[in-house]
């Protein structure tokens, strides 16, 4: 399953990724995006612009976030057909899939979105149960985003660690680097932690 | 003990090193929001005094500085509204201060008098406006760039201004220090005309050692105050006022009354028609060395399109899109719209080669305008009234139609 996705989700759109991260407020999705886009532009010598859209509510509300990583500077800044969409919450599923390439590549949430029987190139991965057995299961964002990269190669491990390490709290970066390979480790092996 | 001024010993200055905590300058590379970079533009630049009613989508400029002024020992103060907030910064720029406001379309409505107060007493300020789809309240947390001749006429009365329009968060950062050098070089009020996806994008800034940060002094009296009678509206010959500050010692008398030299009341047509021209032309004359713009693929363009902002940059990638179809097509990016560029337009259409002009703005003409007022070509529009970008292919298809 994860070679031929990784495969895949590569061989679209040249140089350059766009990708979706959809869910609801509260669980990161924006964080999830900044340090993607920190990752790519800051520690992979890559071009990256994020762009969000959320409502008034700090928590509930409907969330998205778009990252366009390219070698090429960015020019318009906004996901018309994404490479890889991240979902963690149903509503994202609906009505942001129609926005995925044909062969893009759909991460999904399993315990918090069920996705259609017959999606090809998807990787449903139990994330909050993968977060809730490295220490906190707010940490959700960061194996999706382990996931992500484990299975895409759009940013290296390092950049992402390095994007962790200087943009939370101390005391939460272990558990998200933790949060990070568990889910890198799914993506390449299946297995759970 | 009584201490007198002098220009040997200024007063101190509203910035206290004591009172310093974090560097001003964050020098490095950032991958920073457009609002904040424009923040942070401010304080490289010196800012000493922010003033502020926060509206979305500019309240994380107001936020941050909230944060970063106290760190670097300078001034925030959050306003009961937009005219007081104006009010406060020209207030602390006539002390000394680099001052700013920030806010979006319905607060810029009410900044419009005092903006004019500015421009006739001549004391520089910048005001962001992050602009958001309007007219109104509209829609306050989605896209407009629908300020564009507000920012040009909005105050009664004829008047120069300054407008810079970035097109990404490094440019908020970079022309956020222009626009306080602008300000301060030329006496006069300058906007910062941000869009709220620029302003609400990030993407990697690279800010500079402080060193580094292009720095222009206000124009100074050249002699001790009680010398000579200072004379803080006589121009000189590039039409700009040298200013002396509340407190220095210097006999200072600002009004929005028509004045004299020395800032009195004189209240005859002749005063006026003299004063008002110069507000006018002190920009006009000076147009080409403060306009600023950017060409991408325009030698042998046969189709330009000119554009500003969040649209710009869909219109660069229709522009490549449609020369690698072998289409002739050019990008005028304006980064100053005001002044306009109107001599590098004037350029082009003399040269022959431009066959149609191609303007798509978030507003429902206000550019395209001020494109037709200079050619008798053709000048093909696309617009939205707000909230929603020009998209390339909806550019590349009025480019090859």
């Amino acid at each position: 399953m994860n070679a031929a996705t990784a495969g895949a989700a590569r061989n679209g759109t040249a140089s350059t990724w766009q990708i979706r991260i959809g869910g609801v407020g509260g669980q990161g999705i924006v964080l999830a995006s900044k340090l993607l886009g920190v990752a790519a532009s800051l520690y992979d010598g890559k071009e990256a612009v994020c762009t969000q859209v959320y409502g008034p509510e700090a928590r509930g509300g409907a969330a998205r976030s778009d990252v366009v990583i390219s070698e090429e500077p960015v020019d318009y800044p906004f996901v018309t057909e994404a490479d890889v969409l991240a979902v963690l919450f149903p509503e994202a599923y609906s009505k942001f899939r129609p926005r995925l390439r044909p062969g893009g590549l759909l991460i999904v949430d399993s315990q918090l979105v069920k996705a259609a029987d017959d999606e090809e190139n998807i990787i449903r991965i139990p994330a909050t149960k993968i977060a809730d057995a490295v220490g906190n299961r707010m940490a959700r964002n960061v194996v999706i985003l382990g996931c992500l990269i484990g299975s895409t190669g759009v940013v290296s491990r390092e950049a992402m660690v390095e994007a962790i390490r200087n943009n939370m709290k101390p005391k939460i970066v272990e558990l998200n680097i933790r949060a990070l390979d568990a889910g890198i480790r799914f993506a390449e092996t299946g297995e759970l932690p | 003990m009584v201490e007198t001024l002098s220009a040997d010993r200024p007063p101190a200055r509203i910035d206290d090193e004591a009172r310093r905590t974090q560097p001003r300058v964050r020098t490095g590379v950032h991958f920073m929001l457009g609002d904040h970079a424009c923040a942070e533009g401010a304080l490289a630049a010196g800012l000493d005094f922010f003033a502020g009613y926060p509206i979305t989508p500019s309240t994380e400029i107001a936020e941050h500085l909230a944060t970063r002024m106290p760190e670097v020992g300078a001034s925030f103060v959050q306003m009961e509204d937009e005219l007081a907030s104006m009010a406060a910064i020209i207030g602390a720029s006539a002390a000394g201060a680099r001052s700013l406001t920030a806010t979006s379309g319905p607060g810029f409505s009410l900044m419009m008098e005092n903006v004019g107060l500015a421009a006739m007493m001549e004391v520089p300020c910048v005001v962001a406006n992050v602009q958001r789809a309007s007219p109104s309240t509209g829609l306050p947390t989605m896209v407009g760039q629908s300020d564009i001749l507000q920012a040009r006429w909005g105050s009664h009365g004829d008047y120069g201004i300054i407008a810079y329009c970035p097109a990404s968060p490094q440019e908020c950062f970079d022309l956020t220090v222009e626009a306080f050098n602008a300000a301060d070089r030329y006496r006069v009020p300058v906007f910062i005309l941000m869009d709220e996806i620029v302003g609400h994008m990030t993407e990697r800034v690279i800010i500079p050692e402080a060193s580094e940060i292009p720095h222009v002094p206000r124009k100074k009296p050249d002699f001790s105050p009680g010398a000579k009678r200072f004379l803080g509206y006589a121009a000189d010959d590039d039409l700009v006022p040298p200013i002396a500050h509340a407190g220095e010692g210097y006999k200072v008398h600002m009004t929005g009354l028509t004045h004299d030299e020395k800032g009195y009341p004189a209240m005859s047509p002749d005063t006026h028609h003299q004063l008002v021209n110069r507000l006018v032309d002190k920009i006009r004359l000076n147009a080409s060395a403060i306009e600023r713009y950017e060409e991408f693929e325009l030698d042998d363009a046969e189709v330009v399109v000119v554009s500003f902002g969040c649209t710009a940059r869909s219109a660069r990638r229709a522009v490549r899109e449609a020369r690698a179809a072998g289409i002739k097509c050019g990008l005028l990016r304006l980064i100053t719209v005001w002044p306009f560029p109107e001599g590098r337009i004037r350029r082009l259409v003399e040269a022959g080669k431009v066959q149609r002009f191609v303007v798509p703005e978030i507003n429902l003409g206000q550019l395209r305008r001020e494109v037709e007022r200079l050619t008798n070509l053709p000048v093909r529009r696309l617009n939205h009234a707000g909230g929603s970008m020009p998209k390339p292919d909806e550019i590349l298809e009025l480019i090859r139609s």
